[in-house]
Formats: C-alpha cells, sequence, structure tokens
C-alpha cells in the first residue's frame, strides 16, 4: 500500500497540477485532514490574491474564499472535535501542501492581469480537483455518516465556487 | 336626487370599496440549508415578502441579474417585499449553483 501510494505521490509531482494520490484508501482521520488541508490551501491562495490583485472580481472571489473556506474548516473542526476524531497528516495532505506551495510561488512572479488569469485559471482547475477528489475518493472512503454529509456539502459548495471561479475566469478573458 | 337614488349610490360605493379591499399580503419562507433554497419554485404576488432562512455557516445571496440582491449572512433570516410582477429567476452570487425562481403575480 505504501509503495502504491509514494508511487502516486511522485506521479502527482511531476504533474504538478493539482490532483489527490490514487491506490491507498484513507481512514477517516486522514481524510478529515486531507478536508481541512483542501480548504487551507485555498484560504492560502485567496489572501495571496486579496494582496496582489487590483481586480475588483478577482478581490471579491478571493475574499468569498476566505470568508466561506473559513467558516467550513470551523465546522469541519467542530465535527472532528465532537465525533473524537484526531485529523491525521499523510501522503496525500503533505503532497497537497507542497503543490500549493510550489503553485503560490509561481503566481509570486506574477503581475497585473497576468497573474489575475493565472490565479482564476488554477482556482478553476484546483476545484475541479478537490470535487473529483471527494467524489470519487474521500466521501466513498469516509465511514462515518457525519463526515461523509460534510464532505457531502463540501462538494456543493465546491461546485459553486467552481461556478463562481469560472465566472471570473471568463471575464478577465 | 331621489332617496332611492341616493340608496343605490351608496351602496355602489360601499360595494366597490368592498372590491378593491388588497388581499392580505403574505410572508413566504424559503429555507436554506446545505446550499439549498427549499422550496426552490414559489408563486407570491406583489406587495408579499419573501423570507430567507438562512440555516448554513455560509453567506449567501438571492440575486435576480440586473435587479435586485439580496445578502443573507449565515444562520440569519432575511426579508424581502416583492415590488414587481413577473417570473423571476434568482441564485446565490458566491455559489451560483444555488437556483430559484419566483412567479410574481400583480397585485
Amino acid at each position: 500500500m505504501f509503495a502504491r501510494l509514494s508511487t502516486a505521490v511522485a506521479v502527482i509531482c511531476l504533474l504538478g497540477t493539482p490532483s489527490f494520490a490514487q491506490g491507498a484508501k484513507p481512514t477517516d482521520p486522514q481524510i478529515a485532514h486531507i478536508a481541512y488541508t483542501a480548504g487551507v490551501i485555498d484560504v492560502t491562495a485567496a489572501k495571496q490574491a486579496i494582496k496582489k490583485s487590483k481586480n475588483k472580481a478577482v478581490v471579491s472571489f478571493a475574499k468569498d474564499m476566505v470568508r466561506d473556506h473559513e467558516a467550513v474548516n470551523k465546522q469541519a473542526l467542530a465535527l472532528v472535535k465532537k465525533l473524537k476524531v484526531t485529523p491525521e497528516d499523510n501522503d496525500t495532505s503533505r503532497t497537497l501542501t507542497k503543490q500549493a506551495a510550489a503553485k503560490q510561488a509561481e503566481l509570486a512572479k506574477l503581475k497585473g492581469a497576468a497573474y489575475d488569469k493565472a490565479y482564476a485559471a488554477n482556482e478553476v482547475a484546483y476545484h475541479k480537483a478537490v470535487i473529483g477528489a471527494l467524489e470519487t475518493q474521500l466521501i466513498p472512503a469516509s465511514s462515518n455518516a457525519e463526515l461523509k454529509g460534510l464532505l457531502e456539502t463540501g462538494v456543493k459548495i465546491f461546485q459553486g465556487h467552481l461556478e463562481h471561479a469560472e465566472h471570473v475566469a471568463a471575464e478577465l478573458k | 336626487m331621489l332617496p332611492g337614488l341616493k340608496f343605490v349610490a351608496v351602496l355602489g360605493v360601499v360595494v366597490g370599496a368592498m372590491g378593491s379591499i388588497p388581499a392580505q399580503a403574505e410572508t413566504i419562507r424559503v429555507n436554506i440549508d446545505k446550499l439549498v433554497f427549499a422550496p426552490a419554485n414559489i408563486s407570491a404576488k406583489v406587495g408579499d415578502t419573501i423570507q430567507w432562512v438562512n440555516e448554513d455557516v455560509l453567506a449567501h445571496t438571492a440575486t435576480v441579474k440586473g435587479d435586485w440582491d439580496v445578502m443573507i449572512p449565515p444562520k440569519k433570516t432575511v426579508s424581502f417585499v416583492l415590488k414587481k410582477a413577473g417570473d423571476v429567476e434568482y441564485y446565490c452570487r458566491f455559489h451560483p449553483n444555488m437556483k430559484g425562481r419566483i412567479a410574481v403575480a400583480p397585485k
């Protein structure tokens, strides 16, 4: 299992696009950690956008991301506390964080309209990747019904953000 | 004026007034839970109030493109009085996958 997971991680690192490890079935504590990490990553990216962008639509989208993901992660923390589940760091979370840091460094070099376009495009790709991971891996693998329910709401939130990000990206073209 | 005619005239005024008494304005509740407006389709009339009850921890909006825009903060209830007749489709600006429809009849 570990060999498979590290192979998947290696493949993902090569691809360089936001993606999730395939092949290993995560446990509930790991799923909680992955979902929480996915939210934190988007908040970090949004905070960079709020600082860097001068585009009104981009900044307001980024503020929406901070507000929503912080609210959801607060709810997620309350749930794991109630369920007495301690989120557990894992390869998928680590890979996601690493990829996000690389993406952020890449975006940091851009300015103005080029930055806005790259941020919006990455938000579209990132939300699509998270929706895919939630639907195909995390939701089917989760065993606790409440955790599953929160992840299912998470899909709807990410789908909403994806549509919103697509509108913003289309406006920048 | 003949007394009888006067009576008919008064009666006419009374009946006319009764006929024009507007129907009581109603308040229609729309629940928001897990990014869903429920009920998603409602019928109302001008002067009615829509009351959105947001159960989510997220802020939402009820927005009609090019027309009204109502902010609905998390865990709050917000009211809005319908002013115009017509069928409107509304959505949430923050989560455009959330959609609702109101058929607004004239008063």
